[in-house]
């Protein structure tokens, strides 16, 4: 397959290293971090409007995390080899350490947090489903049946000092996959000590858009009433955190301009042919700069609720949308210029190949029917729940 | 010392760790060479070199290297008066079968050989997750293909484009300087067949090799010396149009 070049580039360049599913890669684990710190202003900061999210964000998050190895495994040239990861890592390689972080992640934070957030619930099922699932269910209590209340307190004050610890893990888990890029000396794009910083906001803001969204189709597919004020906390927390984000970018951005370093005027026409529609169209316009407007109009202009979940809606799908297009922007958009700053390669995606189109929507849909098990398993809301909170406003 | 079951599950993640050094092996030794008393690097001189291709495809041939993909390659610049930051390179096929006639007269035209630069604080070997690529104890920057993952980080990482990952091992590959034959005190194939001596294979340790005094009384630069990665590949007549 002859791939168009222009000007020139390395005669090893013209092939792009990393495919769609390294862009998968850090939209995922964005997607974890995200809806985890969601998750921990319920627990951590007493954010009591966002509670109905709760433990949809924590199985969101456990859901996206188990699927984020996948992309890397399908992309290793030996993915039979990955696990040496663990038995040798090189310790000057940034990218050694992933195997830590997310084992830490997964079981000493998600994993730990979710079951004790649901032992009680895990306990009561082992005790009165039918046969089978009180077997499953029996498993789930790994042993532990004690749901007195000082063994619920414990629970409770396990699960504070955990998602403390998450906190920073969700950073560190983000943080890190930026810092795999940023740490890139030999290319521009990528070399900047802002991109972990980066990284983790639009995390956040990802994570927390995603949520929403599940919150609002999840309440809606079991016909009940979305609770508004929560969704209101939920859009105003994602509007900071994507003005941070923003501006963290935009400052990237003018120092680079201002700059104008030997690889800007490359950049610069990159930029201006073949990431306009990616970057500039998709990424800054449509999938920054208007959720921002529509959500800062929330803020101002007194919509109607139905206005306002429709608002919301919009605005936390652009947002999904554009922090894809950023993550597409920064891992292709950072393989497509030559590092002699002297030409452009294409990026040629496959469709039913290891590394094409087909596997990235493969992976991208399997969060979803995990989420979905999930969901079965180890149901995140209660009855009473959404009842009282239609009631307590009067929307039913 | 009793071996309870408990002793036991503590020991085997140990003896799993010690197995795969075990396993690693050492590197193959060749007879009377000590890799201490080498420290190898290369030196070009552009004002020499013709375009021939002929290391190119030396090269492709000792070391099997696929077709679309190079170990070593020429690049040809033709750079005009006031246009030094935007010079036009050209490198068809790595320049293996040499360069089609230039028939712009202006400016001036020259050959830059290109390879891995075997950098003493190389960010290939840096990133590699797994320490598959090393810097060997004589300055040569190797791959060991049994055991790198494919993940492609080192191509990412070097910043000449010296790297690419072999289509049949789905490993990365690049310039060894030959190691298999510089160990047996032989010279680089590049360096054996280039007609005009552009290439020489040099031993810094070596107190006479001839590099000392070529790099004592000619101005030599190393590519992309802002990246400071020890680069080892010296440039002899280097116009700053160079990347």
């Amino acid at each position: 397959m002859q791939i168009p070049v222009e000007g020139f580039m390395y005669p090893n360049e013209v092939e792009l290293q990393w495919s769609v599913l390294i862009v998968l890669y850090p939209f995922i684990t964005g997607l974890v971090a995200g809806a985890f710190i969601l998750a921990s202003l319920e627990r951590v900061f007493r954010v009591e409007a966002v509670k109905p999210t709760y433990r949809l964000a924590l199985l969101t998050a456990l859901a996206f995390l188990l699927v984020a190895p996948l992309p890397l495994q399908l992309h290793l040239g030996h993915p039979e080899r990955s696990f040496e990861m663990y038995l040798t890592p090189h310790r000057s390689s940034a990218m050694a350490m992933f195997g830590f972080v997310y084992l830490w992640y997964l079981m000493a934070v998600l994993l730990l947090e979710i079951w004790l957030d649901y032992r009680k619930d895990i306990v009561r099922k082992s005790q009165s489903s039918s046969a089978l699932s009180r077997l499953f269910y029996k498993v789930l209590t790994l042993g532990s049946n004690n749901v007195s209340a000082r063994s619920l307190m414990i629970d409770e004050r396990l699960g504070y000092f955990i998602t403390l610890v998450g906190i920073p893990s969700a950073f560190l888990l983000h943080g890190y996959v930026g810092f795999i890029f940023g740490s890139v000396k030999a290319n521009p794009w990528w070399s900047s000590p802002l991109m972990p910083i980066v990284f983790i906001f639009s995390a956040m803001v990802s994570g927390i858009a995603a949520v929403m969204l599940l919150y609002m189709l999840t309440t809606r597919l079991r016909g009940r009433t979305i609770d508004i004020r929560c969704l209101d906390k939920i859009a105003q927390y994602l509007l900071y955190t994507f003005v941070i984000d923003f501006s963290l970018e935009m400052l990237d951005l003018i120092q680079r301009i201002y700059e104008a370093d030997e690889s800007f005027r490359s950049l610069d026409f990159m930029v201006h042919s073949r990431l306009w529609t990616s970057q500039v169209i998709v990424q800054i316009l449509m999938g920054t700069v208007t959720p921002i407007a529509l959500l800062g109009l929330t803020q101002f202009v007194r919509f109607s609720e139905t206005v306002r979940k429709r608002i919301y809606a919009l605005a936390g799908c652009l947002t999904v949308i554009g922090i894809f297009a950023m993550r597409w922007n920064v891992v292709i958009g950072g393989q497509l210029f030559s590092k002699s700053f002297l030409g452009y390669t294409t990026y040629k995606m496959g469709f039913a190949t290891r590394e094409g189109l087909l596997t990235a929507i493969v992976l991208m849909i399997l969060p979803f029917i995990i989420l979905w098990v999930l969901v079965k398993v180890l149901p995140p809301w209660t009855e009473s729940e959404s009842i009282s909170a239609s009631a307590a406003h009067g929307t039913t | 010392m009793d071996i309870t079951r408990r002793r036991l599950l503590l020991l085997l993640p140990s003896a799993a760790v010690a197995w795969k050094f075990v396993q690693a092996g050492t590197p193959e030794a060749a007879p009377n060479y000590k890799t201490s008393e080498h420290w190898w690097g290369m030196l070009i001189d552009i004002t020499e070199c013709i375009g021939c291709g002929s290391c190119v495809r030396a090269c492709a041939a000792e070391n099997d290297v696929p077709d679309g993909f190079y170990r070593t390659w020429v690049e040809r610049y033709h750079v005009t008066d006031y246009e030094i930051e935007r010079p036009q390179v050209d490198s068809p096929d790595g320049g293996k079968e040499g360069f089609p006639l230039n028939q712009d007269a202006s400016g001036k035209n020259f050959f830059v050989p290109k390879l891995c630069n075997h950098c003493a604080d190389s960010p290939c070997t840096q990133v590699c997750p797994v320490g598959a690529t090393f810097v060997s104890p004589d300055g040569v920057v190797l791959v060991d293909k049994s055991y790198c993952l494919g993940c492609r980080y080192c191509v990412q990482a070097c910043p000449y484009g010296c790297r690419f990952i072999n289509p049949k091992t789905n490993t990365a590959e690049k310039c060894t300087l030959c190691y298999h034959r510089i160990t047996k005190g032989l010279t680089t194939a590049c360096a054996e067949v280039c007609p005009t001596g552009a290439r020489q294979l040099a031993d810094l340790k070596n107190p006479k090799d001839p590099i000392h005094e070529f790099l004592r009384t000619h101005s030599v630069q190393v590519l992309k010396p802002h990246m400071a990665t020890g680069a080892k590949v010296f440039y002899n007549g280097m116009d700053g149009s160079v990347r």
